[in-house]
């Protein structure tokens, strides 16, 4: 294998498939990046063995053929030569892999591409389409909601789903039972009869990264076990968490009938204000909503206390309630509207928060006893 | 600036010329003198017969008896009285042995509730004096004084004399000092003339004192390691100190770095005061072995109740639940698991620990059985209420009110079934 390419480019691939590999493997050659040469594309992969990347970008082949090196070690080589270098690879006889640009050389070990773990999709009967964006909004919204628990690893990811009362919905809902973030987008044609699946934590938040830099279209196809997404030039496969996502829709509460409506963006920055001064000894912010308005306070026995008014539409019986301080604020930042709802029932019971002026979607916040 | 050269009266504390044996002052013969008298300042501070003492100085008729304090039907003794030690009665002795060599001793259960106040009053003088307290148990502590002189107007040893007397004079109980210019040496000289013992061991003659000392006086060297070394020819302190620090790690590793320095008295540790509690925990040894699991479940909820009450007290709550239980042979095995959110309550350590507790019942007889929490953190944190768990938040509720009934009515006014007896 001989190819050239720009340094840039090569970057912007390696940066995209490294971030799957772990730091720490004892299987070496997961900590490799498999590269092949060919029609005039250089084909990077990189593997976890649940999460695999494929990008493919444009080179100049001087010879066809594939080989092996460190992920990592080639990022930060390719990350510290200068701008606008030509790169040029080549895969040795003696097991080595060449890199050279301008005046710096590397020889690095290299493993046989034979022995690179190839990841099989198998079938995937479900496909559909659906703009990156849109894509990248469903993560965006639920995201923050994942649990880290692993005794309950059916929380582990976000579950994709449709629904189907009403307008056929695809539906993104995370939850680490304290609270729960759900978002919809109108269900993509091809998507009807999908199974629901459980998009695991980790790929989530590499989809997350590539869909970013994207603006076009992303395929997305889904079988019980995997899923893979395709955009640009990057198609990601991964496995799916095996296990049965719990009945969210239980948990969202129906008959919350007190209303506080508030500007989403000021709450926030109020929300953030006064946690200012919440460690981790003491994370509750305390909301006292009355009439026409809301007082946020934190206290905290070893470093003082912070009170701040906003005006909200609030007409119910005067309510106390304790959240969080890190998990409302998470919920607030997810509020760019200029109006936020606040559904409440009492202080010990569940909380929904949506924008006023977006129905697709919702936040569930268990309270704290404060 | 030459050191003076005087010593104190142990009993009205005042100064005594270099070479008088009794105190001009009161005339009394209870005199210290020690070259090094007024400059070492790490000092260790142990009750004597801690528990027979504070129970004799709550009850004056056991004042001349053999005090034992121990008890039930496997007891063993947990502290004997200076008067019950000379007729050969010690420490960790089961009771019945105990009892053949002293007869007419009175047993007394432990108390743990009275030994612990005195125990925190007793550290509370000494945290009077430096914020240096490093405890080790509830009857002993480490000291270092350093640089209170100015402070206290004195020496440290004549503020450790000034502790002493204090003590006795407002607890009730007497104590052995150990003064030196390290941990180690400290702690050797306070067994040195116990009880009611001050001891010196100055940096002069610690070499030589230390020598011909059995190994087993090195903090470290129990029984089997004492055997291990006993083979090599090692006996004395003496013995190891033919050794570079280098041959005794590569024969017996990081102990064996010890094993030079403290030889050598060279002890670096420094005196740190202990924060917060790391755990919380509650055991129990059986009247008899258990091997029955529903049995072995009965006897564990008391226990995470016990936890759980002393956790609320505290308003600390534990991310990891450990289960220890020790077999019939006395092998101990220990179970753990991290919770995701901790906990105060004793309905989730009882939840936790039952699948802890299950795999173990295979059938060993287990004499004891123990329930701890640690990685503590603060109780705001503790069981947050869980969307998807309404039933661990509904037994949450549960618990919660229970603990207010009990707070108004006493603690046995509502229990829960698990508890009661079949």
């Amino acid at each position: 294998m001989k190819i050239t390419i720009e340094r840039g480019a090569l970057l912007k691939s390696l940066n995209h498939v490294q971030s799957v590999v772990e730091r720490r493997n004892t299987i070496p050659i997961l900590s490799n990046v498999l590269m092949r040469a060919g029609q005039g594309q250089l084909s990077l992969t990189a593997t976890d063995l649940d999460i695999e990347v494929v990008e493919a970008t444009t080179a100049d082949i001087g010879q066809e053929g594939g080989t092996t090196a460190s992920a990592h070690t080639l990022y930060d080589i390719v990350r510290k030569l200068p701008d606008g270098a030509q790169v040029e690879i080549t895969d040795g006889e003696d097991g080595k892999l060449t890199l050279q640009a301008g005046r710096s050389r590397f020889a690095l070990q290299a493993l046989p591409q034979e022995d690179f773990p190839a990841m099989s999709a198998g079938d995937l009967p479900h496909r559909f389409e659906m703009p990156a964006e849109a894509l990248g909004r469903l993560i965006d919204k639920t995201r923050f909601a994942i649990s880290t628990e692993e005794t309950r690893y059916y929380l582990n990811g976000i579950y994709l789903h449709m629904v189907e009362d009403g307008a056929p919905m695809l539906r993104a809902v995370a939850t680490d039972g304290h609270r729960l973030a759900q978002a919809d987008f109108p269900l993509p044609d091809g998507a009807a009869g999908m199974p629901g699946v459980i998009v695991p934590r980790k790929t989530v938040l590499e989809l997350q990264k590539l869909v970013e830099e994207e603006e076009g279209i992303v395929r997305i196809g889904v079988s019980d076990t995997k899923i893979r997404f395709e955009f640009g030039g990057v198609v990601l496969t991964s496995k799916l968490i095996d296990g049965t996502f719990p009945d969210y829709t239980r948990v969202i509460p129906e008959g919350n009938d007190k209303d506080m409506e508030v500007d989403g963006k000021k709450f926030a920055e109020a929300v953030d204000r006064v946690s200012t001064i919440s460690t981790e000894r003491s994370r509750a912010v305390k909301l006292n909503m009355e009439e026409g308005r809301l007082i946020l306070t934190v206290t905290n026995p070893d470093s003082g206390s912070a009170t701040e008014e906003l005006g909200v539409a609030y007409s119910s019986d005067a309510l106390e309630i304790g959240f969080n301080a890190r998990y409302l604020l998470d919920i607030a930042g997810q509020l760019d509207g200029d109006k936020a709802v606040f559904s409440l029932a009492d202080s010990g019971s569940p909380t929904v928060i949506r924008d006023v002026d977006d129905e697709s979607a919702l936040y569930v916040l268990m309270p704290m006893r404060v | 600036m030459a050191r003076p050269t005087h010593g104190y009266c142990r009993d009205c504390l005042e100064p005594v010329p270099k070479d008088k044996n009794r105190c001009p002052a009161c005339r009394r013969p209870r005199v210290l003198h020690h070259p090094e008298l007024h400059e070492l300042s790490i000092a260790h501070l142990d009750c004597d017969a801690f528990y027979a003492a504070v129970e004799k100085r709550d009850n004056p008729d056991l004042k001349d008896k053999p005090v034992i304090i121990g008890g039930g039907k496997r007891g063993v003794v947990s502290t004997a009285c200076y008067i019950a030690r000379i007729r050969g009665v010690g420490s960790a002795m089961p009771m019945f042995k105990a009892l053949k060599a002293c007869p007419d001793a009175v047993v007394v259960k432990p108390n743990m509730e009275k030994y612990a106040k005195a125990g925190g009053e007793v550290r509370a003088l000494m945290r009077e004096l430096t914020p240096l307290v490093e405890p080790l148990s509830i009857d002993e502590a480490f000291m270092d004084l350093s640089g209170t002189e100015r402070l206290h107007h004195a020496p440290p040893a004549l503020t450790m004399l000034r502790l002493v007397n204090r003590i006795e004079e407002e607890i009730g109980i007497t104590v052995s000092v150990g003064l030196s210019f390290n941990k180690f040496l400290a702690k050797v000289a306070s067994d040195l003339n116990k009880p009611r013992g001050f001891s010196i061991i100055g940096e002069e003659e610690a070499m030589d004192f230390l020598g011909d000392k059995p190994v087993s006086i090195i903090w470290g060297v129990g029984k089997a390691f004492n055997a291990k070394l006993k083979k090599d020819g090692i006996t004395l302190v003496r013995h190891l100190r033919q050794y570079e620090e280098s041959a005794l790690m590569a024969r017996y590793g990081s102990m064996g770095r010890r094993l030079w320095q403290l030889s050598n008295c060279q002890d670096s540790r420094r005196i740190k005061p202990h924060g917060a509690a790391k755990s919380i925990s509650a055991e129990t040894t059986f009247f008899d072995d258990i091997s029955d699991v529903e049995e072995l479940k009965r006897k564990l909820w008391p226990l995470c109740e016990r936890v759980a009450k002393r956790a609320k007290k505290a308003e600390i709550a534990g991310k990891t639940v450990t289960l220890k239980l020790k077999t019939a042979s006395f092998k101990s095995r220990t179970r753990s698991q991290t919770l995701p959110n901790p906990t105060l309550l004793a309905d989730v350590l009882y939840e936790t620990a039952l699948p802890l507790l299950e795999p173990e019942a295979d059938g060993t007889p287990f004499r004891l059985m123990g329930i701890g929490m640690s990685s503590l953190t603060d109780a705001d944190l503790a069981d947050p209420a869980d969307l998807l768990n309404p039933g661990a938040t509904r037994r949450a509720d549960a618990e919660r009110a229970m603990d207010s009934v009990r707070a108004k009515f006493g603690e046995d006014a509502i229990k829960k079934g698990r508890g009661l007896k079949r």
